[in-house]
C-alpha cells in the first residue's frame, strides 16, 4: 500500500504561480489528475516525481520525503511527457540500460516489454518508433522495477484509438493490482474512462478532489448551452421553450441560429430531434457552446 | 562511484555519428599539418614546438574538451532525456563522476593521442616534445572535461561559454594579459610538460608546484559542484 501525501504544497516561478495550497492524498488504484493545459499538472507531477523542489510545503510517498531523495526511485516509476529517450538505442536496450540502473539485469527488462507488448519491436532503434510505441517503451522502462507507484504525465497525447485503449487496460491492470497509479490529462472522456477517483486542478489551485462519477455528474447537471440553425429557428424555439428542460432561448439575428440554454442535459438532447421530427423542421447545425474543458471547470470552481 | 551504465550510455550518446565527425575532424586537421609541415620543412625541434603548444594544446585540447566535457550531459538535460538516469536510485555525485571518466577518457583519445602521433611525425620526439606535450594534453584533458562537465550541467549555453573560455580567454587572453596566463589550464599544463622536457622549447609561466595545485583544486571543486548541481537540478514541465 503506497500513498503519496501532498500537503499544502505550492510553486511559484518568478511571479507567477504554477501550483497554489494544494494538498491531496493519492492511494492504491487509478488516479486522474484532471485540468486544463496550463493548470499546474505537469507542474505537480515533477514535484511529485521529486523533480522539482516545493516553494512550501511537502511531498512525501509513505511518510518519507520525495525531493532530494534518490532512494525514493525503488518505489516509484515514471513516465514523462517528454518524448525525448536516447533515440540512439534500441527499444530493448534502452529498457534493459533502465532495468541496469535500478541493478536489475536483462530479464526484468524482458518481462517489462512483454507487459506493454513491445517485444515484436524491441530490435528497432527508438528514433524509428511511433509515439504510441514510445509511450509504451516509456512505460515498460517505468515498470522495470516493479514499483508500487506510477506517476504518467499525459500519457495518451498523441496516441492512436487502439494504442489508448492498450494503455487504459494496463493501467487499469496496475490499479487493480493494488498500485497507486496517477496520470494527468486535459481531456474529460480518457479520465472518465480510466480513473475511479479524481483530482480536478484550475488555475493552479484543487478545484474538486473524488468520486469521478459525483463530479461528473456536477458537471453535466450545470447549464449547457447549445447553437442550433435549423430550418425554422422560431417554429423550434416555440416549441422547446414549452418544455422544463430549457430555460432560455434567444434567437440571435445576425448568426442566424438559436441560443439554447438547457438545464436538464439528459431529457434537453432526447427532446430536440423529436420536437424536430414532430414539427416537420430540419436540423441543420446543433452544435454545444461552451463544452470546452475550461468552461467546465470553471463551473466547477464557481460551485 | 562509477556506474558502467551511465558509462555505456553516455559513450554512446557521445561518439553518436555527428559528434564523432566533430571530435574526428580535428586530430585529423592535425596529422595532416604536421605531415605537410614535416614534408615541407623537414624535422625542425622548434617549429615541433610551435605546432604542437600553438596548435594542439592551445586550440584542440579545448576544443575536444568543450565537445566532450559539456556533450557529455548538457544535451540530456536540455532534451530532458536526463529524467531516466535521476529516476533511479543512484547518487548523482556518482552519476557525475562517471560522466566525468567517459568525458576525460574520450578528450584523453581525441587530443592526447593525436598529440602524440603529430609529434613523432614533426620530429621524431626530438628532446622528448612529443612526449611532453602529450602528457600536457593528457593533464589539461582531466581539468578540461571536469570545467566543461559542470559548465554543462549548470548553463543550457555551456557550449557557447566553454568556446569563450577556450578560444577568447585561453587563447586572446592569455596571449595580450600576463595575469590570465596564470588562471589557464593550458599553462597549467605547459608547467608539467615543461618538466618532462626539462628544456626551453617548452615552458610555463606558471611553476609546477602552482599549477599542480590548481589542476587538483579546480578539477575536484567542479566535479563536486557539479553533483551539488545534479542533486537540485529541476525539471520543469512543458507548461
Amino acid at each position: 500500500m503506497t500513498t503519496l501525501s501532498i500537503d499544502h504544497v505550492s510553486r511559484w516561478f518568478g511571479n507567477v504561480v504554477a501550483v497554489n495550497d494544494i494538498t491531496m492524498t493519492i492511494g492504491p488504484g487509478v488516479t486522474g489528475l484532471l485540468g486544463p493545459n496550463g493548470a499546474g499538472k505537469s507542474t505537480l507531477i515533477n514535484m511529485m516525481g521529486g523533480f522539482l523542489a516545493p516553494s512550501t510545503g511537502t511531498v512525501t510517498l509513505d511518510g518519507q520525503q520525495v525531493w532530494r531523495n534518490e532512494a525514493i526511485y525503488k518505489h516509484i516509476g515514471i513516465v514523462p511527457e517528454r518524448e525525448a529517450m536516447y533515440d540512439f538505442l534500441t527499444g530493448r536496450e534502452f529498457v534493459v540500460a533502465n532495468a541496469e540502473l535500478h541493478g536489475l539485469g536483462a530479464k526484468a527488462a524482458q518481462r517489462a516489454l512483454a507487459t506493454v507488448e513491445m517485444e515484436y519491436a524491441q530490435d528497432r532503434k527508438i528514433q524509428t518508433y511511433s509515439k504510441g510505441m514510445r509511450q509504451r517503451v516509456k512505460m515498460a522502462s517505468a515498470l522495470v522495477h516493479d514499483p508500487s507507484l506510477l506517476l504518467l504525465d499525459e500519457p495518451f497525447n498523441g496516441m492512436d484509438p487502439r494504442q489508448r485503449m492498450q494503455l487504459m487496460d494496463l493501467l487499469r491492470r496496475m490499479g487493480d493490482e493494488g498500485r497507486t497509479v496517477l496520470f494527468s490529462s486535459h481531456i474529460l472522456e480518457e479520465v472518465e474512462q480510466l480513473a475511479w477517483h479524481i483530482e480536478v486542478v484550475v488555475a493552479g489551485r484543487h478545484a474538486a478532489s473524488g468520486d469521478f462519477r459525483k463530479i461528473r455528474r456536477l458537471m453535466t447537471d450545470r447549464p449547457h448551452r447549445y447553437l442550433v440553425r435549423s430550418s425554422d429557428d422560431r417554429a423550434l424555439a416555440a416549441a422547446l421553450i414549452a418544455d422544463p428542460s430549457t430555460s432560455g432561448i434567444e434567437v440571435d439575428v445576425t448568426e442566424g441560429a438559436l441560443r439554447i440554454q438547457a438545464v436538464d442535459f439528459g431529457r434537453f438532447t432526447a427532446l430536440l430531434p423529436k420536437v424536430a421530427r414532430d414539427h416537420g423542421i430540419r436540423l441543420l447545425t446543433v452544435s454545444p457552446s461552451d463544452e470546452s474543458l475550461e468552461s467546465v471547470f470553471s463551473y466547477l470552481v464557481a460551485a | 562511484m562509477y556506474d558502467p551504465t551511465v558509462a555505456r550510455l553516455t559513450y554512446r550518446a557521445l561518439l553518436g555519428r555527428r559528434r564523432a565527425l566533430i571530435l574526428g575532424a580535428l586530430p585529423l586537421l592535425l596529422i595532416v599539418i604536421s605531415v605537410v609541415v614535416r614534408a615541407l620543412a623537414g624535422a625542425d625541434d622548434q617549429t615541433a614546438a610551435d605546432l604542437l603548444g600553438g596548435l594542439a594544446l592551445a586550440t584542440m585540447v579545448p576544443l575536444i574538451g568543450v565537445i566532450a566535457g559539456t556533450g557529455a550531459i548538457g544535451p540530456e538535460i536540455d532534451d530532458g532525456s536526463v529524467v531516466y538516469l535521476l529516476s533511479k536510485p543512484i547518487k548523482r555525485p556518482t552519476i557525475i563522476f562517471t560522466k566525468l571518466i567517459v568525458a576525460i577518457a574520450v578528450t584523453m583519445v581525441f587530443s592526447a593521442l593525436p598529440t602524440l602521433i603529430a609529434g613523432f611525425v614533426l620530429n621524431g620526439n626530438g628532446q622528448q616534445i612529443a612526449v611532453a606535450y602529450t602528457v600536457a594534453a593528457l593533464v589539461a584533458s582531466i581539468t578540461y572535461a571536469a570545467l566543461f562537465l559542470l559548465l554543462g550541467t549548470v548553463s543550457r549555453h555551456a557550449v557557447v561559454f566553454g568556446l569563450v573560455y577556450a578560444l577568447v580567454w585561453e587563447a586572446l587572453f592569455g596571449s595580450l594579459v600576463p595575469g590570465a596566463r596564470t588562471l589557464s589550464v593550458q599553462q597549467w599544463s605547459l608547467a608539467v610538460a615543461h618538466k618532462v622536457t626539462g628544456g626551453d622549447l617548452v615552458t610555463s609561466d606558471v611553476s609546477l608546484t602552482t599549477a599542480t595545485v590548481l589542476l587538483v583544486v579546480v578539477t575536484v571543486l567542479a566535479t563536486w559542484y557539479a553533483g551539488q548541481k545534479l542533486r537540485s537540478l529541476t525539471l520543469a514541465g512543458e507548461e
